[in-house]
């Protein structure tokens, strides 16, 4: 995960940028990672289990355990012990005829662990055997659990994940993965983001300088209602005397 | 390299320059109908009606199983009124009565009476029925004049005033626990019969008064061999209930009005010398051509599917005489017109026609001169329905025309003698799915593509053809040239431009294609796309009425001499069990190849880019045993999989167990199992997956960003897009959930959960985004949520996308919009190249077809506006989508029931083709960003060219004239 490239620039632009919120701990080698931690934790553990065969048939053998601690924090980590001398010619042999090297792992909760005996059936992924070789057993093995914490999949690729046909020579790369393990959750999709929008409409109004404050009629046209009321009376003071007048004559 | 981030990042200013400019489109008034055509269906008729007697009358109504009820001109077979109701059963009609000037419908499984005033297709009035379930309507005369309609009910009857739908009364039938009232009768008397049953016991007849609804006779006949009076009991004559029983097989006559206890009696249709036959229920049909009088004592009875025989009850009530034996008659119907009533018996007369002759009533004796012939197409349904219109003719003859309803739901209009007026396909109100198929190159044009086909054979005999077709185009064009200038001395309303399956031929944009349609109804059609006409139709006979169907273009037109190939999968939803049809798309004639056997249910169907030598697409289908059929299937096709096996990997979904799986095949043709993702059902159910469409092309490969570098897009052919519901559905625990599979690989690349929302979920998955539609339960609201996926500022592999080797997973990006509207479909246009900016095209409710530009759904539209982002052109963000209304592409041309838009690319780059289908049909051509490689209509060609002839000639004489001064000069 940490190895993916990320624009800096894209960052600064869109601050919605989904993040992965993925929590990894990578392990290698067979050193077994403390018993009292995953104790604490009230973790628990599942085999890892992978299968190469040059005919392709799936056998899968033990490759390891995965300790998962479920909770507010999902972590995952590995212990696995070293490849046979005749694994890693199995190994070398699926490579020459382009076979698959096969992982997988069962189905569980991390967060109910009830349930977890009931669930039945495996999660699959497959890389092939070459690139794996050729890698010198550097993988990357990633499990997605679901919103409720069940695992869903799991998948595996190898850093660089081509297949250039170079012959691996020394033994000694083959006998240890260096495995990076992380664990996805899914991420929330974002909603529409009215609050902010509304905010930014107030700020840009706030720029455009404070509109006129908003005077009632009178105020506005004062000295026109003013001119106009004194022009009447003054007329009107002038009118009654005519006005009377003829009105007596008609 | 270089030059290539270059050109993308040139190209993709340039069309965000050109999608810039192009945002507001519409038509104008003078283009209306020029590029597009809407046709408008109404669905299976159910029922059918004339309206008056005469034979100048022009209407006739019919309410059919999609809840339409619509009036055609019989003329000419257009809709005069349509009105579409609520889909399912709440709209489902389940009458129509029709008296003068008002139709009466029950709708809803008896939840409302409606009236309509069928000159104008108004609603006069509408009633609310009490609850229960509806069973049988009649008109109800009171002293010779209709005045009122009943409504017969599980458990109740009412009676409704035709004026105004008020009801007159209504009462709560006896004892319907046990009885099934399934019959309502009413001669023109003081009372309403209502006819129950009980099945195999006996059978129960109520007379209620019509005054008050009060029961004035009710009564129970033993009847221990009746089980549904709908199925076997008509009324005839005098109110005399006749019965048939196929197990004694007898007719049981029982008088309704009678005031004794009464008792059915017998009489066995082998004293009539009457023989039914083995395994067929028998069928009764009478005629009461007025309410307010009592039926004919003449009815029908069927006795096998091609066997009728005309009957008349005698005065007596008890005795029959047959009149008349139909032996072979398909179809028979009763018509009454003024005080005459005739039946029409519909007769097989050879392999392509069927007559229909009219007969006496009363005597059975055929009328002279009534023959009309109804053609029987090779591919068509057989006919299923026969609606008469009887009419009096000036000298008190009886004249006819016919409706005819076919198997495949056509309607066919026939006059006397024997002319086909109209046809209307109903079978096209429920397309399911279609493709659009390039047309054919024209004869000369085939023959030229034809000589580069052929194996070349030496420098001379190749420049001998090269001549030899040069001289045959030569000759084309003369002819065109004489054919264009002929017909410019005619006036122009003389020119038929009529497209007939021999003129077909490619335009020069290949705007024109042919739209290969697949119904329900398993009825295929082959449309043309510029004109909506029907040039093909072919009816697949034993489809199931639940059948799931996928077309498929196996070998597209470009492989001359091969004729263009499509296959039509064909399978049962119950057996899963597979069939195909190949056929060739442009004539829709059945190809007759080989077909695999499928003994086996198919799970998935998958389109190979290997080509056999025949250039025809390899199609596989998997087992569910997971073994893998290839069709074809010769030796170079099996070879070619053979090398190609360990590359070609599908996927499988079974979203009932929420398992997504991946498999690849083995040379000898089985498969393994080489991943596997489990969405748990108990908390998300898969609703729908889609990968992307393979003939979409992507012209750049990222996006210019405002600091000139370039953002690439994630393009994996292989991705697909999993859209889940969580089985929760309470709204503040409800999520939509999406999810980004790799399908070669099975690797998860994103998964995004959409809180507080719900389906129904319409989503869009293109290029290098998906676009989905959702309901927000906590705002209430449609929103839209556009996802985006780039590689960074680097491409991993720039020249080749391997799925076994993309290590890094894609930045995603992800923005929501509000959508002022629900939708019912969604859309992306799809042009030749891919540089055309893209479009979604939403089908809304309404009917309208919305074109909202991607660049409203841009994940990367800024909340602050900066100077990268404008030089980019990203639109500021808004939390709301505008609907503009110049984006609705298809004006006031409503499309009823948007189901589906299908989009193809056209010969120019900047031109969509769009279909759209629901009920109606509607196709247009859409220029998402402008028709930035067409001259426009009033180009004015005159000016430009006598600028240049002026420039030209300004030129030469200038020239000349400095050649004299020069001269001049010299001279000096």
């Amino acid at each position: 995960m940490a190895s993916v490239p990320r624009s800096f620039l894209l960052l600064s632009i869109i601050p919605t940028i989904l993040i992965l919120c993925a929590d990894f701990a990578c392990c290698n080698t067979g050193r077994k990672t403390g018993d009292g931690l995953d104790t604490d934790f009230s973790g628990f553990s599942v085999p890892l289990e992978h299968s190469f065969e040059v005919d392709d048939v799936s056998r899968f053998r033990m490759r390891g355990a995965l300790q998962l601690r479920g909770g507010r924090e999902t972590s995952v980590s590995l212990s696995q012990s070293q490849l046979s001398e005749e694994d890693r010619k199995t190994l070398k042999e699926v490579a020459a005829v382009d076979g698959l090297y096969k992982i997988r792992v069962p189905r569980v909760s991390l967060t109910d662990r009830q349930t977890e005996r009931q669930m039945d059936g495996y999660l699959t992924a497959f890389v092939r055997a070459c690139s794996l070789v050729e890698s010198h057993l550097s993988d990357v093995i990633t499990l997605h659990t679901d919103v409720s914490g069940y695992l869903i999949g799991v998948s595996i690729v190898t850093i660089p994940g081509a297949c250039r046909g170079t012959e691996v020579e020394d033994e000694v790369d083959l006998e240890a993965f260096n495995t990076t393990l992380t664990i996805i959750a899914p991420t929330n999709a974002p909603q529409p983001e009215t609050a902010l929008f509304i905010e930014r409409m107030d700020i840009e109004h706030e720029k455009r300088g404070k509109p006129q404050e908003q005077k009632s009629f009178f105020a506005k046209y004062w000295y026109l209602i003013l001119g106009g009321a004194i022009f009447l009376m003054a007329s009107s003071s002038a009118q009654p005397s005519a006005g009377g007048a003829e009105e007596q004559q008609s | 390299m270089k030059s290539s981030v270059k050109m993308a990042k040139l190209t993709s200013l340039f069309v965000i320059l050109l999608s810039f400019f192009c945002i507001s489109e519409a038509v104008f008034e003078d283009q209306v109908g020029k590029f597009d055509w809407r046709q408008q269906y109404v669905g299976k008729t159910l029922f059918a009606h004339f309206e008056s007697n005469t034979q100048s009358s022009k209407k006739m109504f019919v309410a059919t199983d999609k809840n339409i009820f619509a009036s055609f001109n019989s003329r000419t077979g257009d809709l005069l009124w349509r009105h579409v109701d609520k889909t399912g059963p709440e709209g489902s009609i389940d009458i129509l009565l029709l008296h003068g000037q008002d139709a009466l419908m029950v709708v809803g499984d008896g939840r409302l009476l409606r009236s309509w005033d069928t000159n104008i297709g108004g609603l006069n009035w509408e009633a609310v029925l009490d609850t229960g379930s509806f069973q049988a309507a009649c008109f109800v005369a009171i002293q010779d004049t209709v005045k009122l309609v009943a409504v017969l009910k599980k458990a109740a009857i009412s009676l409704h005033y035709l004026s105004n739908g008020h009801q007159k009364w209504v009462e709560n039938l006896p004892d319907s626990d046990a009885v099934q009232y399934q019959a309502v009768y009413s001669g023109g008397e003081e009372e309403v019969y209502v006819l129950g049953v009980v099945p195999n016991s006996h059978l129960t007849i109520i007379a209620y008064s019509l005054e008050d609804g009060e029961i004035i006779k009710q009564r129970s006949v033993e009847a221990s061999w009746l089980s549904s009076i709908e199925s076997s009991c008509v009324v005839v004559g005098q109110g005399v209930l006749m019965c048939v029983d196929p197990a004694t097989l007898a007719l049981y006559t029982l008088p309704i009005q009678a005031e004794e206890t009464p008792e059915f009696s017998q009489i066995l249709l082998q004293s009539l010398d009457l023989e039914v036959f083995p395994g067929f229920q028998p069928v009764l049909v009478s005629s009461q051509p007025h309410p307010a009088r009592s039926p004919l004592s003449e009815f029908f009875l069927q006795l096998g599917p091609d066997h009728h025989v005309l009957l008349q009850l005698n005065a007596d009530g008890y005795t029959i005489a047959p009149l008349r034996d139909f032996q072979p008659a398909f179809l028979v119907s009763f018509a009454t017109t003024g005080k005459k009533t005739v039946a029409a018996v519909m007769t097989p007369k050879n392999e392509t026609a069927c007559a229909i002759n009219l007969f006496s009533v009363d005597s059975g004796r055929r009328l002279l001169d009534t023959t009309v012939l109804f053609p029987l197409e090779p591919n068509g349904g057989k006919p299923h329905t026969l609606y008469v219109h009887a009419f009096l003719k000036k000298d008190d003859s009886v004249g006819y025309r016919v409706l005819v309803q076919t198997q495949d739901h056509a309607l066919t209009f026939i006059q006397q003698p024997g002319r086909v007026v109209w046809t209307r396909e109903e079978a096209l109100a429920d397309v399911v799915t279609m493709e659009m198929v390039d047309l054919p190159l024209t004869g000369t044009q085939a023959e030229l593509e034809g000589e580069f086909g052929k194996k070349a054979d030496g420098l001379f005999p190749m420049v001998l053809k090269r001549l030899s077709s040069q001289v045959t185009l030569l000759q084309a064009w003369l002819a065109h040239l004489w054919k264009l200038f002929y017909e410019a001395r005619k006036p122009r309303s003389q020119v038929k431009n009529e497209v007939t399956i021999e003129t077909l031929s490619r335009d020069e944009f290949n705007l024109q294609k042919m739209m290969v349609m697949v119904t329900a109804s398993g009825k295929l059609f082959g449309i043309d796309s510029k004109s909506g006409s029907i040039l093909w139709k072919h009816y697949l006979e034993n489809v199931q009425p639940n059948a799931a169907f996928k077309l498929i273009v196996q070998r597209t037109t470009a492989h001359f001499p091969h004729p263009p190939q499509c296959t039509l999968l064909i399978k049962d939803k119950d057996t899963g069990l597979a069939t195909l049809h190949v056929f060739n798309p442009i004539f829709g004639r059945k190809s007759h190849i080989a077909l695999p056997a499928l003994p086996r249910p198919i799970l998935q169907s998958l389109l190979l880019p290997v080509i056999d030598q025949d250039y025809a697409k390899v199609l596989l289908l998997v087992d569910d045993q997971y073994k893998v059929t290839a069709f074809p299937s010769t030796k170079n096709v099996l070879q070619q999989l053979q090398e190609m096996a360990s590359s070609i990997f599908f996927y499988l979904i079974r979203s009932d167990q929420g398992n997504l799986s991946g498999f690849r095949l083995r040379k000898d043709l089985s498969t393994e199992r080489i991943w596997e993702v489990v969405l748990p059902t108990e908390v998300q159910k898969i609703v729908a997956v889609k990968g992307k469409r393979p003939n979409e092309h992507v012209h750049s490969q990222g996006r210019v960003m405002g600091d000139r570098s370039v953002l690439y897009k994630y393009l994996n052919p292989n991705l697909l897009a999993v859209v889940t519901e969580s089985t929760d559905t309470h709204p503040e625990r409800a999520f939509v959930g999406v999810f980004l599979v790799d399908g070669v690989t099975g690797r998860i690349i994103h998964e995004a959960v959409q809180r507080k929302a719900r389906g129904p979920v319409h989503f869009v998955h293109s290029e290098n985004w998906v676009v989905y539609e959702y309901w927000n339960t906590k705002s209430r609201r449609n929103e839209f949520s556009v996802l985006e996926l780039f590689e960074g500022t680097e491409l991993y592999n720039s020249t080749v996308f391997s799925s076994l080797d993309r290590p890094h997973l894609p930045q995603v990006l992800q923005q929501t919009y509000i959508f002022p509207s629900p939708i019912t479909t969604m859309e992306a246009t799809l042009t030749e190249k891919g540089i055309t900016s893209r479009h979604l095209l939403v089908g809304l409710p309404s009917g309208a077809i919305l074109s909202l530009p991607k660049m409203f759904l841009d994940p990367r539209r800024p909340e602050v506006v900066t100077e990268h982002s404008r030089e980019e052109n990203l639109i500021p963000y808004a939390p709301e989508m505008p609907i503009r209304t110049e984006w609705f592409i298809n004006y006031n041309q409503t499309v009823a029931r948007v189901k589906g838009i299908y989009t193809a690319p056209s010969g120019l780059e900047s031109t969509c083709l769009v279909v759209a289908y629901g009920l109606d049909i509607y196709q247009t051509r859409v220029y998402p960003s402008k028709q930035f490689d067409v001259l426009k209509d009033d180009y004015d060609y005159v000016l430009i060219s006598s600028v240049l002839f002026a420039l030209f000639f300004a030129t030469m004489i200038s020239k000349r004239l400095a050649q004299v001064k020069l001269l001049n000069r010299a001279w000096r």
